[in-house]
């Protein structure tokens, strides 16, 4: 191939790439751009091409600021049963992929076996035995029965024990040697190994509960107790007369995420770069 | 010699009657039990034999209270009418109900929607991933974002823009652009093609950032001397790609191909988000959604119990087919 033939190639790829990475974002634009227009016009027309410049406001969020303290309890709700989420969740689920791939056990193949055979079953069908515990411990309407399901999540199991299975065997024998006891083996030496799983399974586990949906539907009751997905989705349902809040409620549920995202991001580029975590 | 031999005399005598073994006869032997008795302890939580079932014991505990209780409850309650304070055994009565036409079309629907994602959600963020990680892209700190953005959405944000963007208005963007390109204005959510295409579209939009950041790690990992000596033999970027990188993200591609089977099955809101309560025609049904249907919705739960146990058996079979052809059970340290 000429050195002029590869320079197209790369230009077209580049152009490419940059128009799949718009329509991408298109959306999420759109929807920004969207929570500026009165909610009347955004209802008649869906999201449109045709904007008119003046007729952009501020009084969607005016309104959610002054007048929707619903949505700042959802907010609240929302961030406090996502931050104990992945804190539990990194902890125990790293725990467990670690022992499944780097330690000879009895039961070892059988218990990683379990995890994939969980991993198979759609909580969807577990969900109504256990909305009938959770009313059966007067769970109902609380954080612990949301977050309770997520703790040890098999996703996160079967990650790490993947990745586990890539780390130097050798540092553990020598960590031995040196009197380390296993737990601090596995503390000190093996977890920050595994920074770069860890990083992705808090944006996986973070996301998962800030997004969760059917679960908190059955078992958050009170509106004060919803969640934000359980919260707009209610703007979603009765006749389009919210659309306010839910328009700009949507664009600021984004935020968090978003700073999740930018602190995590700096965690994967510095996890990747630490050594011994070939695969 | 004669004190040395009478010492070791007496040590076997105290390790044959009390069964342990006493460093020197002088000490206090019970400052040396308080000294042996932690340290015991922590020997035996320290020993490789225990210190795996230590560190799974989080999952032992959950899954028998949230895995397995539910479960058996679950079969259990598939033999079951239950109504409020009335429940009875009804033998195979709900799974016998199971096979109608509703039933079927949601399994048509989500079978549909776990092969497209499947193959969606796979070979795109590989091909993003590779891309990103070659010296032929610019921008890729740009790109990277871009791509991953949608996945900060959730499902139900996500929908109402599409819902938003697709609507059946002649204004909507997706009309518009149809409108454009001189074609007629699409009723979306109205028919069959179209709202698989809406549900196929949020979903592959939402993840498949997420799936390229699996690869892109995966990729780091990649030994570069397979790239240098894959170049010795003449290898063309088509074939390192395919002999080389394929073969090393392997474990990555069986974790991703898993998990969107799964996912694929247990798919719910992306329905539920484009039209609630119910579809026109059942265009949007998915087995989940008929449990919710008829479990929640109709307060039927016995009923409901058995479509997840139908469910549970499909989901089973399949994973397990694809782990096998992936050959995802052969271990790592072979």
């Amino acid at each position: 191939m000429s050195k002029q033939n590869h320079a197209i190639v790369k230009w077209i790829v580049n152009i490419g790439f940059i128009i799949f990475a718009l329509i991408a974002l298109f959306p999420i634009i759109s929807l920004v751009i969207s929570s500026f227009m009165p909610s009347s016009e955004l209802m008649r027309n869906g999201i449109s091409f045709n904007i008119t410049m003046e007729k952009l406001q501020l009084d969607n969020y005016t309104y959610i600021f002054s007048q929707a303290p619903e949505y700042w309890a959802w907010y609240g709700n929302s961030l406090i049963i996502s931050v104990v989420t992945i804190v539990l969740s990194l902890f125990f689920s790293s725990m467990v992929g670690y022992a499944l791939a780097l330690y000879n056990f009895k039961g070892r193949n059988f218990f990683f076996i379990l995890v994939l055979f969980i991993l198979m079953v759609p909580f969807e069908i577990l969900m109504l035995p256990l909305f009938q515990l959770m009313i059966n411990t007067q769970l109902v309407d609380t954080y612990f029965a949301v977050i309770l399901p997520m703790v040890v999540a098999p996703v996160a199991v079967f990650f790490f024990r993947q990745y586990a299975l890539g780390l130097p065997k050798e540092l553990m024998d020598a960590a031995r040697i040196d009197g380390t006891t296993e737990y601090g083996i596995f503390f000190k030496i093996m977890l920050p190994l595994m920074g770069p799983s860890l990083a992705a399974m808090a944006i996986l586990q973070g996301l998962s509960s800030w997004n969760n949906f059917l679960w908190p539907l059955l078992v958050l009751r009170s509106n004060d107790m919803f969640t934000l997905p359980i919260g707009l989705a209610t703007l979603l349902t009765p006749y389009g007369n919210n659309y306010d809040v839910l328009i700009a409620g949507s664009v600021m549920t984004i935020i968090p995420i978003i700073i999740l995202f930018i602190f995590f991001q700096r965690y994967f580029v510095s996890g990747l770069t630490v050594g011994g975590v070939k695969g | 010699m004669a004190s040395s031999s009478a010492s070791d005399q007496s040590q076997l005598q105290l390790e044959t009657e009390e069964y342990r073994s006493p460093l020197s006869p002088n000490k206090d032997p019970k400052y040396k039990k308080n000294k042996r008795g932690p340290n015991k302890f922590f020997k035996l939580l320290n020993s490789k034999k225990v210190v795996p079932y230590v560190f799974i014991s989080p999952f032992i505990i959950t899954f028998l209270i949230l895995t397995l209780y539910p479960a058996i409850q679950g079969i259990i309650m598939s033999f079951q009418s239950v109504l409020p304070g009335q429940v009875s055994f009804i033998g195979l009565e709900n799974y016998s109900r199971i096979t109608n036409g509703t039933f079927y079309k949601a399994l048509t629907n989500t079978t549909i929607y776990v092969v497209l994602t499947v193959i969606i959600l796979t070979v795109i963020p590989i091909l993003l991933a590779v891309f990103l990680d070659s010296k032929l892209i610019k921008m890729k700190t740009f790109l990277r974002a871009s791509f991953f953005i949608p996945a900060l959405t959730s499902t139900i944000v996500g929908g109402m823009i599409f819902r938003l963007m697709f609507g059946e208005q002649d204004t909507a963007v997706a009309n518009q652009i149809l409108n454009f390109l001189g074609m007629d204005a699409v009723n979306w959510r109205f028919n069959a093609i179209s709202g698989m295409f809406l549900m196929v579209l949020l979903a592959s939009w939402r993840w498949i950032g997420v799936n390229m950041l699996y690869f892109l790690a995966a990729l780091q990992n990649v030994p570069s001397e397979l790239y240098e000596a894959a170049k010795i033999d003449g290898a063309s970027k088509v074939q390192q790609f395919w002999y080389v990188t394929l073969p090393q993200l392997k474990p990555i591609v069986i974790f991703v191909m898993t998990i969107t089977i799964i996912n694929g099955f247990r798919m719910f809101e992306e329905s539920f988000v484009f039209w609630e309560a119910g579809s026109p025609g059942n265009i949007g049904l998915t087995v989940v959604g008929y449990i919710y249907q008829q479990g929640i919705q109709q307060n039927d739960m016995g009923f409901g119990a058995a479509v997840g146990v139908i469910l549970m058996l499909i989901i089973f079979v399949v994973s397990i087919i694809n782990l096998l052809v992936t050959g995802a059970f052969k271990r790592g340290d072979e």
